[in-house]
């Protein structure tokens, strides 16, 4: 199961200052697992103390908020596309027409 | 709360010698600061960045005097606001009129009603001016000379006015099936408009990678800690136009929060520097019903919010996602104040209310913010003596498809003073949505 994986630029300098990376992961939180091993450090920065996403911190699959879907337990298909993006303080991210 | 500052970044702060009004840009959440760039997240834990102020310099220098000997425009306020320039773009933005109403107040049976008008800011009839006029001001200093900004409305148009004015280069974001009478309001100023295709999630999304890219100032993404200190104008304007006092009770529209947070932030400024007695001030924020995650929070007593899809005419204010949902929460709590939300048609009659008793045609988000008063007055939540200030941010003649069907039609008659009596007389007898279906 292959993800690609798009990261911010505040986290850019885990992954040599790659904008995106392949990785594996059948949910989300084996996404964010893998995406440790291969980037040590990362998952300190994607995840709070309970290793929950940090509450400003924004994590999309093919664009649909994880949030509305099942969270950490999304389950990722081959080819999907992980966007994982900071929140704009002012709620920037959903704004419906 | 728990992360360690990152104290290498303390070190790039600027140390000058010149003593600055303000100096730094601190993590709400981790507190880790960082020096006054652009840029809008905290690299450590995502919060948003907020500027940090040296308020014993700011009350060195400010008096009421000098604000009132200032100019007639946000920037009377300006040692509060975060540009270092003496001669920052002044559009004429700000010190719009606060009401004292009679005929809503009556109505609703409160004594001290008032009304603080931004549906006539200038140039461009909404709040957003104030933040615009902030950010560009500071995109001018930080080297910019392209600004951007992704919007559906009101935004667009405030950026794209006062770029013109300022002579810097602008380029708005836009989803493609905007309602043409908002790109219209954009081109005339002759910005790059790009049509997206695709939701405003997209556009947003995009808006991101291009401000990474190009190295571009986004107004509310990389310059946002600036941009919305603009909003904190509008709690310096009214403590003055109250004669220099804080009202008992405010309410405020609530999209993102930011607005709200930071009329809290700008009344608790005045307080800190001595130019106002300090106050108990209830905080009370209005939502749309088809898009309120702040006011369910509140209502359930959350102290966190949960994301929801829009689906409101109140467009301006539809935020799923709000990112400074919280601080308000915590703002409406601590103040004990409310968080209400209203549907679709109490805000198509708050619309008509305000016009109807005070003359003032504004937005949906007004519509909803004078529902939510309604409702707060109906459930005995607002003492009819406490002055209470009601915000009322844009301008309803962008948003007419909101009340077109819902106030009636002309009466067409023939050009003759009989036909014209005749019209009088049904007018007298006929509810005005009922005209429409009327030959006379």
């Amino acid at each position: 199961m292959t993800v690609k994986v798009l990261i911010p630029t505040p986290l850019q300098k885990f992954t040599n200052n790659l904008a995106t990376v392949e990785c594996e992961g059948g949910t989300i939180q084996a996404l964010l697992d893998s995406l440790e091993t291969n980037c040590p450090g990362i998952k300190a920065r994607l995840c709070d103390d309970n290793g929950n996403p940090r509450r400003f911190l924004n994590i999309y699959v093919n664009s649909e908020d994880i949030r509305f879907l099942d969270g950490v337990e999304t389950i990722l298909n081959d080819k999907d596309e992980v966007s994982i993006v900071p929140a704009v303080a002012g709620g920037l991210i959903t704004v419906n027409r | 709360m728990t992360q360690a500052l990152p104290t290498q970044l303390c070190d790039q702060l600027p140390k000058t010698g010149k003593t600055h009004t303000f100096d730094r840009l601190v993590c709400k959440e981790c507190g880790a600061e960082y020096p006054p760039a652009a840029t809008h997240v905290c690299e450590y834990c995502f919060g948003p960045l907020e500027v940090g102020y040296n308020y014993d310099e700011i009350r060195r220098r400010v008096t009421r005097q000098t604000i009132e000997a200032g100019p007639n425009s946000i920037w009377r306020y300006r040692e509060f606001l975060p540009v270092e320039t003496d001669t920052p773009i002044d559009v004429g933005t700000g010190m719009t009129p606060l009401v004292k109403s009679n005929r809503l107040a009556r109505r609703l049976g409160l004594k001290n009603l008032y009304i603080k008008n931004d549906a006539v800011n200038m140039p461009t009839l909404s709040f957003k001016d104030r933040v615009v006029s902030v950010a560009l001001t500071r995109a001018k200093e930080l080297g910019f000379t392209t600004v951007s900004c992704a919007s559906t409305g009101n935004l667009a148009n405030s950026t794209a006015a006062i770029a013109a004015y300022a002579g810097l280069d602008c380029c708005v974001f836009i989803p493609s099936d905007l309602e043409a009478g908002k790109v219209l309001g954009t081109l005339i100023y002759d910005p790059t408009l790009m049509a997206v295709e695709g939701n405003y999630d997209q556009v947003n999304r995009l808006c991101c990678e291009v401000a990474n890219t190009h190295g571009w100032g986004f107004v509310n993404i990389n310059l946002r800690p600036y941009y919305s200190e603009g909003s904190k104008t509008l709690g310096y304007e009214v403590i003055e136009q109250l004669g220099w006092q804080l009202p008992d009770h405010i309410v405020a529209p609530l999209a993102s929060g930011s607005l709200y947070t930071k009329i809290y932030k700008g009344f608790e400024e005045f307080v800190k520097v001595g130019l106002v007695e300090p106050k108990d001030v209830r905080f009370s924020g209005a939502q749309a019903e088809g898009c309120s995650p702040i006011a369910k929070a509140f209502q359930e007593g959350k102290d966190f919010v949960i994301p929801v899809k829009p689906n409101t005419i109140a467009k301006s204010i539809a935020i799923g996602n709000p990112a400074d949902g919280i601080y308000a929460l915590e703002i409406a709590k601590k103040t004990g104040g409310n968080i209400e939300s209203v549907t679709d048609a109490e805000i198509i009659e708050g619309m008509k209310l305000l016009a109807e008793t005070e003359g003032i045609f504004t937005e949906t988000a007004g519509g909803t913010t004078i529902a939510v008063l309604k409702k707060l007055v109906e459930a005995g939540k607002i003492d009819p003596d406490e002055t209470t200030v009601v915000y009322i941010t844009g301008n309803g003649l962008k948003t007419q498809e909101a009340v077109q069907g819902y106030v009636g039609e002309p009466l067409t008659i023939a050009a003759n003073l009989e036909s014209f009596e005749q019209a009088l007389e049904r007018s007298k007898t006929l509810e005005r949505l009922e005209w429409k279906q009327v030959l006379v």
